[in-house]
């Protein structure tokens, strides 16, 4: 599994923000991203009844999750694949060795998936002797760097340039060593053609699914490069790693929520390939994998029915909401320890590692709304945040500085004479001492405000219940 | 066993037990019947208007078409596209009636092999079944006569698609797809593999910024046959299905 920072996430994002590679290269993403989404966006009048649709289909099948999940089985058995039902993803990992020994395999290909990030696929391969190859262009050069994904869409989205170009003359060392990447396209071509020949020598491909079909046993994969379709035609194995919400019942209702990923994900109106795979090679075909194994894996997902957080098992990993968030926009994706960074991440990850260890990332955020406002199927993010910071505060697992501060506040609130007087003598404190100033550079007990901008100093006039109840006097103007 | 503490965990969580039949009779009828849900207007348009969209989206995402009167005019399409290309004369090519019943001697210095790709073939001559003007998607399912490696290997793939084969939205394809030929292991209509292939491979993956030609083909070229005088009728699939679902008009997902 992946190494969890989660804890750290406060040191993490300083860190981050002092980062300046990182800071480089989130500032160069800002505002393309929105802006791509929101011309597709625009470009599809019907976009905002989508993304309902979306919503009701995914809520549909939540609420009939057991039927679907068996009718999509029994597909996959009729196309001549295998089903493994995996509760743990130390199940998962064992099922996926398994049939690479079975096969013999010495090299795996993997197209891009989170699935199996958050398996830890990659390291038990290798400590059992199977090579997995990342085929994905920003997955091959983090595996290369031993870095985990930093977006779940775009994973080498903390990298510039600079980066790729001096890794691949760290590792490609046959290659003339003063060979000049003039372009993009020449780093491109490099991994490319180096990726080649691990395609073709694969024993076995693992991709994951953005989707299952129930009604036709089909595996669904959107890229676009290419490298999840050579995964998983080129072997002699396919292997698809799901989570068990990726089910849905039909291929149109499979087609709605596509009409809905591309253009909430990177503002295409589709990707280049979305691929849908059924069972093994048929007679007569020359091509395709001899032998089809779905692991279908729950780690954890199943806890979330029926609870605050089903909501969640919505997210088709579009990326929207980090995308939009602006935290996410200043710390970037590995301050936030796991595997699923961003607001989609900040209430996922406390579902699946524990909220002891992730108490951090639902109070990362500003509750802003902006991700709730750009997510496809209509998932509450801050309120499932909020749900996360109510429990946290439940279990005592909020450090006592803020338990502290929320006891002082509730006794002010719940006393409204005293609230007024108490907030009356401190702004007028306040402007006694800010005036002619305008602002605070520093200030005591708000240091953390300070520390990263002014407060500015209250103007005269008064609380806004004063000014309030002087309005209500002088009659409404 | 880890099916049984899924399933039984999911139904705990949804506080019920096992679906009564009644219940998992009408879900069976929904996956049976697949009811549409909102399509988008974009591509409801008179059928010349539909193929221009088709065309203006294939070009916006990057690919190329080239609109010929019949098969005949295929060969010639092909040796000059290869020659604009400044590439060989060398094609590896599907194995479809369609393709494989061209007069090819009009062009004897085209080399031609129909089989699925190998590493090296450097361009492809592939059947595409259908095409969707909703985003300028070709829809290549795999089969004997139509192998998937055409549309992954070659550093350029030609698509040859008729004309009667564009339909407006995704929906229409899959309605020709369950009315179509059955799948000779599952007696069902899904072959092993569809692609829904829109435009040429790319990647953004350093520094979000797009560049083409990843791991797929760099350039995709579709010749567009014009076997269409007249305006297509409807297939008695579409219409079937038009007549349950009002195009434009939402099915509620649980219906």
């Amino acid at each position: 599994m992946v190494h969890i920072t989660s804890p750290a996430f406060k040191a993490n994002a300083a860190r981050a923000l002092a980062d300046a590679g990182l800071q480089k290269a989130l500032d160069r993403s800002k505002g393309t991203s929105h802006g791509k989404r929101a011309a597709a966006v625009a470009a599809l009048p019907e976009f905002e009844r989508l993304r309902e649709i979306g919503r009701d289909i995914k809520n549909h099948t939540l609420a009939n999750l057991d039927f679907y999940l068996e009718a999509y089985a029994a597909q996959v058995e009729r196309a001549g694949g295998t089903v493994h039902w995996c509760s743990t993803a130390d199940e998962a990992r064992a099922a996926v060795l398994k049939i690479c020994r079975d096969k013999g395999a010495r090299t795996v290909t993997k197209g891009k998936s989170m699935i199996s990030e958050e398996l830890g696929i990659n390291d038990h391969l290798e400590a059992h002797g199977i090579e997995p190859v990342e085929t994905d262009l920003g997955e091959y050069i983090l595996q290369i760097r031993k870095e985990p994904p930093s977006h779940i869409i775009g994973p080498a989205f903390h990298l510039n340039r600079e980066d790729w170009e001096k890794t691949f003359r760290e590792i490609h060392t046959e290659l003339p060593k003063d060979r000049v990447f003039h372009e993009r396209s020449d780093i491109m071509a490099e991994a490319r053609t180096k990726l080649r020949s691990r395609f073709l020598a694969a024993d076995v491909g693992i991709t994951g699914a953005n989707f299952l079909i129930a009604e036709t046993g089909s595996s669904v994969i959107v890229t676009n490069e290419g490298n999840g379709d050579l995964t998983q035609t080129l072997p002699k194995t396919h292997i698809v790693l799901a989570s068990i919400e990726k089910v849905v019942p039909t291929l149109e209702d499979a087609t709605s929520l596509l009409r809905l990923l591309a253009r909430s994900a990177t503002g295409q109106d589709f990707s280049v390939y979305t691929t849908f795979s059924t069972g093994i090679r048929r007679e007569g075909d020359l091509d395709g994998p001899e032998d089809y194994h779905v692991v279908l894996i729950d780690n954890g997902r199943s806890n979330m029915i029926g609870t605050d957080f089903q909501e969640m098992l919505r997210c088709i990993r579009c990326a929207a909401c980090m995308n939009h968030c602006p935290v996410y926009g200043v710390t970037g994706g590995h301050a936030y320890g796991w595997v699923y960074p961003g607001p989609m991440g900040s209430v996922l990850t406390p579902t699946l590692i524990g909220i002891d260890k992730a108490g951090n990332l639902p109070n990362a955020s500003t509750f802003c709304g902006k991700c709730e406002s750009v997510c496809p199927v209509k998932i509450p993010l801050p309120k499932l945040m909020r749900h996360w910071r109510e429990r946290e505060f439940e279990r005592h697992l909020s450090p006592q500085s803020v338990r502290s501060g929320l006891g002082f506040w509730a006794w002010f609130a719940k006393r409204p004479t005293a609230y007024r007087l108490a907030t009356k003598l401190g702004i007028g404190a306040l402007g006694l001492l800010g005036r002619g100033k305008g602002a605070f550079k520093s200030l005591p007990l708000a240091g953390g405000w300070t520390a990263g901008r002014d407060l500015p100093a209250p103007e005269p006039g008064g609380t806004f219940m004063a000014r309030y109840q002087a309005q209500q006097r002088g009659g409404r103007r | 066993m880890s099916k049984d503490a899924i399933l039984g965990a999911i139904r705990r969580g949804l506080k019920r037990g096992p679906l009564p039949a009644d219940q998992q009779a009408m879900l069976a009828g929904r996956i049976a019947t697949h009811p549409r849900h909102l399509i988008p207007a974009r591509s409801r348009l008179p059928r010349a208007e539909q193929i221009a969209l088709f065309i203006r989206n294939v070009e916006k995402e990057f690919g190329t078409v080239e609109r010929v009167p019949d098969h005949a005019a295929i060969p010639a399409a092909v040796a000059d596209y290869l020659a604009a290309q400044n590439l060989p004369s060398r094609i590896v090519m599907a194995p479809h009636p369609d393709l494989t019943g061209i007069d090819w001697s009009t062009r004897p210095m085209l080399e031609r092999e129909a089989r699925r790709a190998q590493d090296g073939d450097a361009v492809s001559l592939q059947h595409a079944w259908a095409g969707i003007a909703e985003t300028g998607t070709l829809v290549l399912p795999s089969g004997a006569e139509r192998p998937t490696t055409l549309n992954l290997l070659p550093d350029t793939e030609i698509a040859v698609l008729r004309a009667s084969d564009v339909v407006g939205a995704y929906e229409e394809a899959w309605d020709r797809l369950r009315a179509g030929a059955q799948d000779s292991l599952t007696g069902g209509f899904m072959p092993r593999n569809i692609m829904l292939v829109t435009g040429p491979s790319r990647s953004a993956d350093i520094e979000q910024t797009l560049e083409l030609g990843a791991h797929g083909p760099r350039r995709l070229h579709i010749l567009l046959v014009e076997d269409e005088p007249a305006p297509r009728m409807e297939s008695p699939a579409e219409a079937r299905a038009e007549a349950t679902t009002q195009p434009g008009a939402p099915a509620a997902p649980g219906d």
